[in-house]
C-alpha cells in the first residue's frame, strides 16, 4: 500500500499550478505555488501530498496572517509591514514593564502579582458557524481555551468572554441567500454551543456583546476570548533536541479537516461541513486537569494546542528552531481510513502537545494514566532543523523546517480609500424623544441578552465581583465584568470590549479609534486605571485583495497605533479573520461583512473592592455628565432606528480622553462615584434610562448644561450623540466637591439627579419636557426584543 | 478530633478550586483536592477524612445523566470503605453535581443507609434551559449537621440545567417531611415560599437540598462556595452586607462539628 500521492508540480505550468492549489483546497496563490515549485526542482524531485498540506496550512491566511504583514501601498504611501508598522509598534514604543509576553505565544501575557500572570486570547471562529452554528461556536471556544493552555508552560482558564455578530432575527426567510441558514437558527445554534461548551469546561462567561446588522446575514461573526492564570515563572518554553513528542486528549479523525485554508476563502453554498470540526469538552477538561498538574511537577519543557492545520501547526511551531520527526502511524484515530496526510492536518479537537524531556517521560505517562486521560508518543525533536514525517517506515514528508515557516513569497496589496457620502435621515423627529428612546433601548443590538447571559454560568470559580447583570433586581446591563482569579488575592482583574461596525461604514479609522475608547471607558468604568490596560485587537474582514477592503483594514491598524499610542494601551496580543464573503451563486455575487473589528481590554485592579457598577443608587444623589458632547450622530442607533447611516461619524480625541480616565478613576477610588455608565450606543438618553430602571429609580435631568450642547441646536442630537470618551456618574451631595475637585478643568456637568418617582425625566437644552418616561416602560422596551428569542 | 476535608474530583469536575477555598476559610485542618481513581486504587483512604465533598461541574459530561457514572463508581466500586464512613456518622455534601451524584448513589434521602432504589430524582429543569441566577432559600428546621447554625433565609447562586427535584411517589415525599429531611427550599425575599415558575426549576415543594435521615450528609443544588464573602453578592455595591457571605455557614457548620465530634 502506498501512505502518499506525489503532486507533479515540478512540469506545471502556471495554469496547472493554479489548478493544483484550487483542486487540493490549498488556498496558496501562483507566486506562492511558484516558489513551492522552485523549492521542489533544487530538490529534485516532486513534492508528496504531505509536504503539500505541510506548506497550505502553514502559509495559509489563518495561520501565518500574510496581509498584515504584507507591503501596503495605501493611497500611495508605501508600508513595508502593515501590523509591525501599526500594531507592534505601540506595543514597542510604550514598552510597559507590566506586558511579560506580546504577540509571540499563543496569547499575551501581563503581570498579575508577585506570583501570578494573566493571559489573554480572543479567537474567532466564524466560517464553521456559519455553516454549522452549534459545533463551530463550540469548538471556537474549545479552541481559544486551549490557546490558554498552550501558553507559556500553561494557564488555568479563569473567564470567558464572547461577542458575536450577526443578522437580523426577523429577517424574512424569502431574503435568505441560497445556502445560508437563517440568522436565528445561526444565533440560538452559536448560543447553545458556547454555552455547552463553556458551561462543561468549568469557566464563568461574564462578558460578551451582541450585535445585529444585515451584513452579518451569510458571514456571522463569532469572537470567543479566554483569560488563564498561570505563576510567573511559567510564562516561556523552550524546546531541547532529544525531547520526546508527547500528544494528550482527543484522537484524530476527519473533522476539521482544511479548517486554515478553508477559513481562508470565501463561503459559498458547496462549502463542506467536513471542515469543521466536533467538540467533547470533558475530554478537553481531563487534559487540562492532568496538564495542570504536570506543569507544576515540571514535567515538560514546552507545550502548544492543536488548532488550526493541526499537528502540522503544533509540532511545526514547536520544533522550528530544531526539527522534528513524527511517527503518523502512532496518532490515535477516532476510526481507520485516514491517510497520513489527514492525520497530519486534521483540527480534530482537545489534542495538546508537550516537549517532554525523557527523563520525565515515565512519570508524565503514569499522571496521564491515573486521570483516565490518552497519552501517545507520536515523535522527538531532532538538531537537523527538518521536518520529517513517517508512516511506518515510509518517509512521507522530508522538508526544510526554514522553508516552511519562512520560505513564502511576502504580499504586495494595494489599498485605497475615499471617504463615501451617506444619505442623511429624511426627517428627524420634533418634539418628545420618549419614544425615540424606546426604539433605540429595543434596538437588538442595545436590548436586553439576559436570555443569553442567564444560560452562561458566569459565578463558576467563586470569583464573580461585578457581574454582567447588575442593579436592584440583577437586570441591568454592566459594563465590564470584575473578577477574583485568585481567591487569595486581593487584586481583580477587569475585562470589556468594544465593538460597533456602524462607525466603520463611515469610516474604518474613526471606528478603530472609537472601538479602542469604548472598550477602554468600560473597565475604566468598573474602576481600571488607564496606565495599567492591555488591549487586543481582533479584524473581521473582507477579502484584502480588493484594494478598497484593504483600505478600511489598513485606515483601522493607523487608527489603531493613533490612539492607543496616545493613550499608553498596548496591544499584546491579536488576530484576524479575513475573507469573510459569501459567493452567491444565484447573482455571482460576493457579499462581504462590514469591516469589524473587536478591541478586548484587560486591566489588572489592585484592590477589587474598589470598583464601581452602574445602576443608580440612591433618590437624592447628583448626576454628572463627565466629557464633552458633539453633533456626532453618523452611524449612531439613532440613525439606524431611522435607516440611516449618516455621516458625522464620533471622533477620539485621546489627548482629553486619558486625563478624563485618570480622573474616572481617581473618582471611583476615593468613593465619590457611586455608580458610573460609558455613554456609548444611544448617548446619554440610553445611560440615563439603563442607570435608572437598574436601580429602580428615576432620574430628572436636563440638557441645558452639557459640555457641549451649546454648540448643538437640537435636544435630539444631544440625548443621543454618540460622542467618545463620556460618562454619566452618580455622587452623593457630600462628595459633590471632592468630585468637583478632581475634574477641575475638564468637561464635567452637573446635569441632575435621582428621584424617588420611577421616571426619567429629560428637559431640552431650552427648557422644555422631551422625556417623560415611566422607568418601567423604559425597561420593557428594552428588556422585551430579546426576552424570548 | 479532627476536620479534615476530601474533595472528589474526576473528569468534569468544575468547582472543586472554590469548594477547597471554602473549607480553607471556614477552618478545616487539612483540604485535599483527589481524583476519584486515587480512592478507587485505595491510594487514597476515606477513612482518613471527616468531612467528604463532591463539588459541581458535569462529571463525565453528565452523559447517561447528570452524576449517573460517578455516582455508580462510588456506590460499586467504593461500597464497603463508604459503609464503614457513613456507618461513623461523617460528614458528607454534594453541591449541584455532586446534590445530583449523592441521590444516585442512594446516600440521598438515605433511608437505608444507601438506598438500594433512586427513591428520588434531579430531573431537566421546567423551563427545559440550563440557568445562572440568584435565588432566596428558607433554611427548614431539620437535623442536618451543615445547618445547625443559620439564618432563616440565605441568597445563593444556583447555575444548573437538571434540578428539579422529584420524589418517586408520594410516599416518599411524605416520609422525607416526617423525618425532617428537607434542608432548604427556594423563596423569596420574606422567606415565603414560591411556586414554578418563580421556583427555578419546578422542584416539588420547592426543595432546594434535603439530607438523610441522619443529618450528616446533605445535598443542594444551590453553590454555598460562591457566596462566600459580601463581594460575591450581586448587589454588595448598593446594600448594607455583612463581610461574610451567607455560603459560609454552611461549611463552618461541618468544620466546627467535625472538630467537635469526629
Amino acid at each position: 500500500m502506498k501512505y502518499f500521492k506525489t503532486i507533479q508540480i515540478l512540469k506545471a505550468d502556471d495554469k496547472k499550478l493554479t489548478e493544483i492549489s484550487r483542486s487540493g483546497l490549498l488556498s496558496l496563490n501562483l507566486a506562492e505555488m511558484k516558489v513551492v515549485q522552485a523549492y521542489f526542482k533544487k530538490k529534485k524531485r516532486n513534492p508528496t501530498d504531505v509536504e503539500l498540506e505541510t506548506i497550505a496550512q502553514t502559509w495559509s491566511e489563518h495561520c501565518k496572517h500574510k496581509s498584515f504583514g504584507a507591503k501596503v501601498t495605501y493611497n500611495g504611501k508605501v508600508m513595508n509591514n502593515l501590523i509591525k508598522e501599526t500594531i507592534f509598534k505601540v506595543t514597542q514604543e510604550l514598552d510597559r514593564d507590566w506586558c511579560v509576553s506580546v504577540f509571540k505565544d499563543n496569547a499575551g501575557i501581563i503581570k498579575f502579582d508577585n506570583k501570578n500572570c494573566i493571559a489573554f486570547k480572543v479567537e474567532t471562529h466564524n466560517h464553521p458557524s456559519a455553516i454549522e452554528p452549534y459545533g463551530g461556536a463550540g469548538t471556537g471556544i474549545g479552541g481559544v481555551i486551549r490557546d490558554i493552555m498552550g501558553v507559556g508552560l500553561g494557564a488555568k482558564p479563569v473567564l470567558n468572554t464572547d461577542v458575536f455578530c450577526f443578522g437580523p432575527l426577523d429577517t424574512p426567510y424569502e431574503k435568505l441567500v441560497e445556502g445560508t441558514l437563517h440568522p436565528k437558527r445561526v444565533f440560538k445554534g452559536v448560543v447553545s454551543g458556547v454555552r455547552d461548551y463553556g458551561n462543561r469546561m468549568g469557566i464563568p462567561t461574564a462578558n460578551g456583546a451582541v450585535i445585529f446588522e444585515e451584513g452579518y446575514s451569510c458571514n456571522p461573526l463569532v469572537y470567543c476570548g479566554t483569560v488563564g492564570i498561570l505563576p510567573v515563572d511559567k510564562c516561556f518554553k523552550s524546546v531541547k533536541p532529544g525531547d520526546i513528542i508527547l500528544s494528550i486528549g482527543g484522537k484524530t479523525g476527519r473533522d476539521g479537516i482544511h479548517g486554515a485554508t478553508f477559513s481562508s476563502i470565501a463561503l459559498d453554498k458547496d462549502t463542506e461541513v467536513s471542515a469543521v470540526q466536533i467538540g467533547n469538552p470533558i475530554v478537553e477538561k481531563k487534559a487540562l486537569d492532568v496538564q495542570l498538574k504536570a506543569r507544576d511537577l515540571k514535567l515538560y519543557r514546552a507545550v502548544t494546542d492543536c488548532g488550526a492545520g493541526g499537528y502540522s501547526s503544533a509540532v511545526g511551531e514547536m520544533g522550528e528552531e530544531t526539527g522534528a520527526k513524527v511517527f503518523l502511524e502512532r496518532i490515535p484515530l477516532k476510526y481507520d481510513g485516514l491517510s497520513p496526510w489527514e492525520i497530519w492536518v486534521s483540527e480534530a479537537q482537545e489534542r495538546m502537545v508537550f516537549a517532554v524531556p525523557i527523563d520525565k517521560l515515565n512519570q508524565f505517562l503514569k499522571l496521564c494514566v491515573s486521570e483516565n486521560v490518552e497519552a501517545t508518543i507520536i515523535g522527538e525533536f531532532t538538531n537537523t532543523k527538518k521536518l520529517e514525517l513517517f508512516y511506518g517506515k515510509v518517509k512521507v514528508c522530508d522538508i526544510d523546517m526554514s522553508f516552511v515557516h519562512g520560505g513564502g513569497p511576502k504580499f504586495e496589496l494595494e489599498a485605497t480609500w475615499n471617504l463615501k457620502h451617506n444619505e442623511e435621515p429624511a426627517n428627524l423627529p420634533s418634539g418628545n424623544l420618549g419614544a425615540s428612546l424606546k426604539n433605540i433601548l429595543a434596538d437588538p443590538s442595545v436590548a436586553s441578552k439576559e436570555w443569553i447571559i442567564r444560560q452562561y454560568d458566569h459565578e463558576v470559580q467563586g470569583g464573580s465581583i461585578i457581574k454582567p447583570l447588575q442593579g436592584c433586581v440583577n437586570d441591568g446591563p454592566g459594563d465590564a465584568c470584575v473578577t477574583r482569579p485568585d481567591l487569595t488575592s486581593k487584586k481583580g482583574v477587569a475585562v470589556g470590549n468594544g465593538i460597533n461596525p456602524r462607525y466603520g461604514m463611515i469610516d474604518p479609522y474613526w471606528m478603530a479609534a472609537g472601538n479602542i475608547d469604548e472598550a477602554l471607558r468600560n473597565i475604566v468604568a468598573v474602576g481600571a486605571d488607564i496606565d495599567k490596560i492591555a488591549i487586543l485587537d481582533n479584524f473581521c474582514w473582507g477579502n484584502p485583495q480588493k484594494p478598497d477592503e484593504m483600505g478600511g483594514l489598513t485606515r483601522a491598524c493607523i487608527a489603531c497605533y493613533d490612539i492607543a499610542k496616545e493613550y499608553g494601551t498596548p496591544f499584546i496580543s491579536g488576530k484576524d479573520s479575513l475573507n469573510n464573503e459569501y459567493m452567491d451563486s444565484a447573482t455571482g455575487r460576493r457579499i462581504a461583512i462590514p469591516g469589524t473589528l473587536l478591541i478586548s481590554s484587560i486591566s489588572v485592579l489592585e484592590d477589587f473592592r474598589k470598583t464601581c457598577s452602574m445602576d443608580l443608587k440612591k433618590d437624592g444623589n447628583l448626576i454628572y455628565v463627565i466629557g464633552e458632547t458633539f453633533n456626532e450622530v453618523g452611524g449612531s442607533i439613532y440613525y439606524k432606528t431611522l435607516g440611516s447611516i449618516g455621516n458625522s461619524v464620533p471622533k477620539v480625541d485621546a489627548k482629553t480622553g486619558k486625563k478624563i480616565f485618570k480622573a474616572v478613576n481617581a473618582g471611583i477610588k476615593s468613593g465619590a462615584i457611586v455608580s458610573c455608565h460609558d455613554c456609548s450606543e444611544g448617548g446619554i438618553g440610553a445611560a440615563a434610562a439603563e442607570m435608572a430602571f437598574a436601580g429602580g429609580l428615576g432620574a430628572a435631568i436636563g440638557l441645558a448644561n452639557v459640555p457641549g450642547a451649546e454648540n448643538i441646536s437640537r435636544d435630539d442630537l444631544v440625548l443621543f450623540s454618540e460622542s467618545h470618551t463620556r460618562f454619566l456618574v452618580e455622587v452623593e451631595h457630600a462628595s459633590a466637591g471632592k468630585f468637583e475637585e478632581i475634574f477641575k478643568g475638564l468637561k464635567v456637568a452637573r446635569i441632575g439627579k435621582v428621584t424617588k418617582e420611577e421616571k426619567l425625566v429629560v428637559d431640552g437644552v431650552k427648557g422644555g419636557r422631551v422625556v417623560n418616561e415611566s422607568i418601567g416602560a423604559l425597561k420593557e422596551a428594552w428588556q422585551a426584543p430579546l426576552r424570548n428569542p | 478530633m479532627h476536620s479534615k476535608t476530601l474533595v472528589i474530583r474526576t473528569a468534569g469536575t468544575n468547582c472543586d478550586y472554590e469548594t477547597v477555598n471554602a473549607f480553607k476559610v471556614c477552618g478545616a485542618e487539612q483540604v485535599d483536592l483527589v481524583h476519584i481513581n486515587s480512592l478507587l486504587s485505595k491510594e487514597v483512604n476515606i477513612m482518613n477524612y471527616q468531612i467528604v465533598a463532591i463539588p459541581g461541574g458535569f462529571s463525565y459530561g453528565d452523559d447517561v445523566s447528570a452524576g449517573k457514572i460517578l455516582a455508580n463508581e462510588i456506590k460499586y466500586k467504593l461500597y464497603d470503605a463508604l459503609g464503614k464512613y457513613i456507618a461513623a456518622k461523617r460528614l458528607i455534601i454534594g453541591i449541584c453535581n455532586g446534590f445530583q451524584v449523592l441521590v444516585r448513589t442512594g446516600l440521598l434521602p438515605g433511608f437505608e443507609g444507601v438506598d438500594e432504589l433512586e427513591f428520588t430524582t434531579l430531573a431537566h429543569n421546567v423551563s427545559g434551559k440550563f440557568e445562572a441566577r440568584w435565588l432566596h432559600l428558607r433554611t427548614e428546621d431539620s437535623k442536618c449537621i451543615f445547618t445547625r447554625k443559620n439564618k432563616p433565609v440565605i441568597y445563593l447562586p444556583i447555575a444548573h440545567g437538571e434540578g428539579n427535584f422529584v420524589t418517586l411517589n408520594k410516599k416518599v415525599l411524605d416520609k422525607i417531611k416526617a423525618n425532617k429531611q428537607i434542608v432548604f427550599r427556594y423563596c423569596d425575599r420574606k422567606g415565603k415560599v414560591i411556586s414554578f415558575p418563580e421556583n427555578p426549576n419546578g422542584s416539588q415543594e420547592a426543595i432546594a437540598g434535603i439530607c438523610n435521615p441522619d443529618g450528616n450528609i446533605l445535598g443542594l443544588m444551590p453553590h454555598p462556595e460562591r457566596y462566600m464573602t459580601r463581594y460575591n453578592h450581586p448587589r454588595w455595591t448598593r446594600e448594607d452586607l455583612p463581610e461574610e457571605g451567607d455560603g459560609v455557614f454552611i461549611f463552618r457548620n461541618a468544620v466546627e462539628f467535625a472538630k467537635k465530634y469526629l
